[in-house]
């Protein structure tokens, strides 16, 4: 593979492919398996959309208007687990599919047929997710998980098939998920262009090196978990029932061993990437790059020690909830620095603002609230307050919303002309912006007022002081949800034609993968780049 | 100095729109605080919005006036810096950070530190302890010691379904309304132990500041010392099933001879239905109270027709063990009858020994074996249930 003679046979060999379904099914290119990872994830978040929106139209009004409480219950853990594990992290690693090989000059993936597995296993998991759904309607079950997407025992001891359901799917998951991060680790350290040190390296790849670690050290924690909770629901074991000397909290501990990681896991591939559209719409060499990877290290290994915050109200010991409280919030400082590197390699640069540029400075914005209400939220004592209620919400909202589909989506503007050779619309990239950005807030913002007026959240019904928020809220969600469409237009219309992009895409785009044309080839680097 | 004068311009503002939420019926922050810990976590959080708002706007203001000045479009030429460069640079580029550690650790951090242990600090000069118990979906309340000790009730949800099927107008504390609120003396000290039969539920009333989960299995603490009479309204907020939005939480605090009088009034009550226990009921007595006791307690998972909502609430109508005897020939209590399940409990049916008196149970008994088409025509005397205690 290192040798530099150009094998021009096999080349040609292996760039014959089978077409139509089978090409898809068998494939073992790392683009075309990114391309998966995309569409699937695309999918799954209007599919994750569209139960949210469901839920929105019942919370419009006091009262229960278009559905039963159980099935509510069902919809708000079922949309939690599709953005989370089946279009945010597939969009992340759809990224590194495409990306990586491109940025660090590899032909392909480290480990093209484990690729092919892991997006395989992600189509299966997603229907064991939502078949229970359909055998409802068949008379089979009760229905899906209706326990959130946090699996709270002893609520998911108690639940009907739909939890068995999704545990295993959470286990294909998991599997998926283990398998594309070993794929990305043994790629970024045996494949990168010779001359390519780790600290050469484009730091999209450090971001998702950081989060292929947390996969691999949190996954396993909680595939442990919820195989726990299926003994416990069939096989008499007693590992979160105090009766048979268990305890409940035990699976909060396990489960948020997990959760927390899994935030960064969804951060560090956007924040990998967004320091590369800062500096292409900048015109500007990244500021501070050494101190951006330290940066991901301190975050990546402080989130594995902080995850008890999620759970302050179990009554945990004096002593723990100082020692959480404080490891939370010493979090902000890394995070700071990033925010630190990110404004100065705007700082004093020659800024133009297309859609990736718009993307990234809202993507900022929006989720340097995300971060600073979670310092708040570190706060044990107000916490009790904020806890599960719709502050909350919004919260995590500003960081995985804003802060991971918006950033996705930068992501799909700044590279979609790359992968596809095509500009997308960029008045239509606009409209899509400022509906996004302005619907999200009218959507969220109030959702911060009612958690602090006492609204919890996961209640099918509503007292009447919290009515006029929740109108408003239900407004924008709508309008936040059918802005996507123009998204999906927009998208449809690059991959389908459309004005030619040039290889380097942007007026300075810096990086190995702008050397290649658009599209690039189906084997990328015939010829190894050397880096000086 | 100016952190003083932003908190000053920050608590005004807050009280402002606290006015204007008191006309508007808007909530633009946390409900009026009555007990010392809602007072701290309220002030608290004020400043800490203070300061995260304050971060924001320096922040946000430093990228706008670049996003302005450093554009392209008005001829700006890039800088080629990675870093900072000089000394003087390095030392700049780290006092932001400085300013951040003494926000997180001394400006948040002691404040947070203090918050912490007055949450935690549940037992001292705590003049009476009430035991909260959660279950699927209400909650029940037992007194443990003092005057009031002995007493005990279940508090549940009397918004009618008729509301909340849109078939009724709302009334003015829709789904935050019970039969029996948790009534306790202001300006005491009260120490609250938690606990639950079913799964997770957590007791939360806003004003008060304080929500603690209720465990299956174990105990949990918190403590509240109301400082003004009135009625508090909170739910729980814990993913409890599909009741989790219909169990609220009413508090009523009472000053201390309204409260005395109101333990009083509970214990002649208490006497009187255990007076009641000893008599002999007619039909339309146990049917009257039990159809009563079947709609507060039972109907959420058995349904007001008593169909229940299988697989996991099982019907009453047409039930192998409503339709079967309850004692044996000799009297005795046979096992997995219907006066066993519902004393004893069974899986997620649970025990109502401990929440129900003697006639309620009798009565309710007797109310399911001869309504939804059940004819057992058999009664249960109060007498009955209180020889099984």
């Amino acid at each position: 593979m290192s040798t530099a003679t150009a094998t021009h046979h096999q080349d040609d060999h292996h760039a014959e492919h089978p077409t139509g379904i089978m090409r898809w099914l068998t494939t073992t290119n790392h683009k075309d398996i990114g391309t998966m990872y995309l569409t699937f994830s695309l999918i799954m978040f209007l599919l994750g959309g569209l139960l949210i929106l469901a839920v929105r139209a019942e919370l419009f009004q006091p009262g229960m208007q278009v559905m039963q409480p159980e099935f509510f219950n069902q919809l708000i853990g079922v949309h939690a687990l599709i953005m989370i594990f089946a279009a945010l992290m597939p969009a992340a690693t759809g990224f590194a599919n495409w990306m990586l090989p491109l940025q660090l000059g590899a032909p392909d993936m480290a480990l093209p047929r484990l690729n092919n597995w892991g997006f395989w296993l992600l189509p299966p998991a997603a229907i064991l997710l939502l078949a229970p759904f359909v055998l409802a309607l068949l008379g089979i079950g009760d229905g899906a998980v209706a326990t959130g997407w946090t699996f709270y025992a002893p609520l998911s001891v108690q639940g009907g098939i739909g939890t068995d359901f999704a545990i295993f799917s959470v286990h294909l998951l998991g599997i998926s998920s283990v398998m594309g991060s070993i794929n990305v680790l043994v790629t970024i350290f045996n494949m990168r262009a010779p001359g390519m040190t780790l600290m050469k390296m484009p730091i999209f790849a450090w971001g998702w090196m950081i989060t292929a670690f947390l996969l691999i050290a949190t996954i396993p924690v909680l595939a442990g978990g919820v195989t726990m909770l299926l003994t416990d629901r069939h096989f008499g074991t007693h590992f979160f029932d105090a009766a048979g000397g268990g305890d409940p909290i035990l699976f909060q501990h396990l489960f948020w061993f997990f959760g927390h990681p899994e935030v960064y896991i969804v951060l560090l591939p956007v924040w990998g990437l967004i320091p590369h559209i800062l500096t292409t719409f900048s015109r500007k060499p990244t500021y501070g790059y050494k101190a951006q990877v330290y940066s991901f290290w301190a975050i990546g290994i402080l989130s594995v020690v902080v995850w008890a915050h999620h759970f302050f109200t179990v009554g945990l010991p004096t002593p723990a909830l100082l020692y959480f409280m404080y490891s939370t919030m010493s979090i902000s400082l890394p995070l700071a620095v990033l925010f630190f590197c990110w404004i100065a390699t705007m700082w004093r640069g020659s800024m133009t603002f297309e859609t990736p540029m718009l993307f990234t400075v809202g993507w900022i914005i929006l989720f340097g609230i995300g971060g600073l209400t979670g310092l708040v939220l570190a706060d044990v004592a107000a916490d009790a307050q904020y806890h599960h209620s719709y502050f909350v919400v919004a919260h995590f909202h500003y960081t995985l919303f804003a802060g991971g589909i918006m950033g996705i989506m930068a992501g799909v503007y700044y590279w979609l002309p790359k992968m596809t050779g095509h500009m997308y619309n960029e008045k239509l990239g606009k409209l899509h912006f400022w509906l996004t950005t302005i619907a999200f807030n009218v959507t969220f913002i109030p959702q911060f007022f009612l958690g602090l007026a006492g609204m919890p959240r996961r209640i099918p019904d509503y007292a009447l002081q919290f009515s006029e928020f929740n109108m408003i809220s239900t407004v924008g969600a709508f309008v936040l949800g059918l802005s996507q469409l123009i998204f999906v237009y927009n998208v449809i219309r690059t991959v389908r034609g459309g004005e030619k992009a040039t290889d380097k895409v942007w007026e300075s785009s810096v990086g190995l993968e702008w050397t290649l044309p658009s599209p690039p080839p189906y084997h990328s680097f015939s010829e190894q780049p050397v880096i000086k | 100095m100016v952190f003083r004068f932003l908190q000053k311009i920050g608590m005004v503002l807050m009280l402002a729109a606290w006015s204007f939420a008191a006309h508007a019926e808007y909530a633009w922050n946390f409900p009026k605080p009555v007990t010392p810990m809602a007072a701290d976590t309220l002030h608290v959080h004020n400043k800490f919005m203070i300061i995260i708002m304050v971060i924001f706007v320096v922040v946000l203001g430093i990228m706008i006036y670049s996003i302005y000045k450093h554009r392209k479009s008005k001829g700006h030429q890039p800088a080629s810096f990675t870093g900072p460069s000089t000394k003087a640079q390095v030392f700049w580029t780290l006092v932001p950070f400085a300013i951040l550690l003494y926000i997180d650790f001394i400006l948040m951090g002691i404040p947070a530190y203090h918050s912490v242990l007055l949450m935690q600090d549940t037992k001292n000069d705590a003049e009476m302890v009430i035991k909260v118990t959660g279950s699927q979906w209400r909650w029940q309340y037992e007194y443990m010691d003092g005057e009031a000790k002995g007493i005990k009730f279940v508090s549940n949800l009397t918004t009618p379904q008729e509301q909340i099927e849109n078939a009724a107008d709302k009334g003015e504390h829709y789904l935050l309304e019970v039969d029996n609120p948790l009534v306790l003396p202001t300006d005491k000290k009260v120490r609250i132990l938690l606990t639950a039969n079913d799964v997770i539920h957590t007791w939360w009333v806003p004003a008060f500041g304080s929500a603690r989960d209720a465990i299956p299995g174990f105990l949990r603490e918190t403590w509240v010392k109301i400082e003004e009479p009135g009625t508090y309204r909170g739910q729980c907020k814990e993913l409890c099933g599909k009741g989790h939005g219909f169990m609220p939480v009413v508090v009523e605090a009472k000053p201390e001879a309204e409260y005395n009088a109101w333990v009083a009034e509970q214990h002649a009550k208490m006497s009187a239905a255990s007076a009641d226990a000893g008599k002999e009921w007619t039909k339309e007595e146990l049917m009257t109270q039990g159809e009563a006791v079947y709609k507060a307690n039972c109907a959420v998972c058995h349904q007001a027709d008593g169909k229940g909502l299988p697989p996991t609430f099982p019907p009453l109508a047409d039930s192998k063990i409503v339709n079967s005897p309850n004692f044996d020939a000799e009297g005795k209590l046979m096992t997995d009858s219907h006066v066993d399940r519902v004393f004893n409990g069974k899986n997620m049916m649970p025990a109502w020994k401990g929440t129900l008196s003697d006639s309620d149970i009798a009565a309710v008994v007797t109310y399911e074996r001869n309504a939804f088409g059940n004819h057992m025509d058999d009664l249960v005397q109060p007498s009955q249930i209180k020889a099984l205690r």
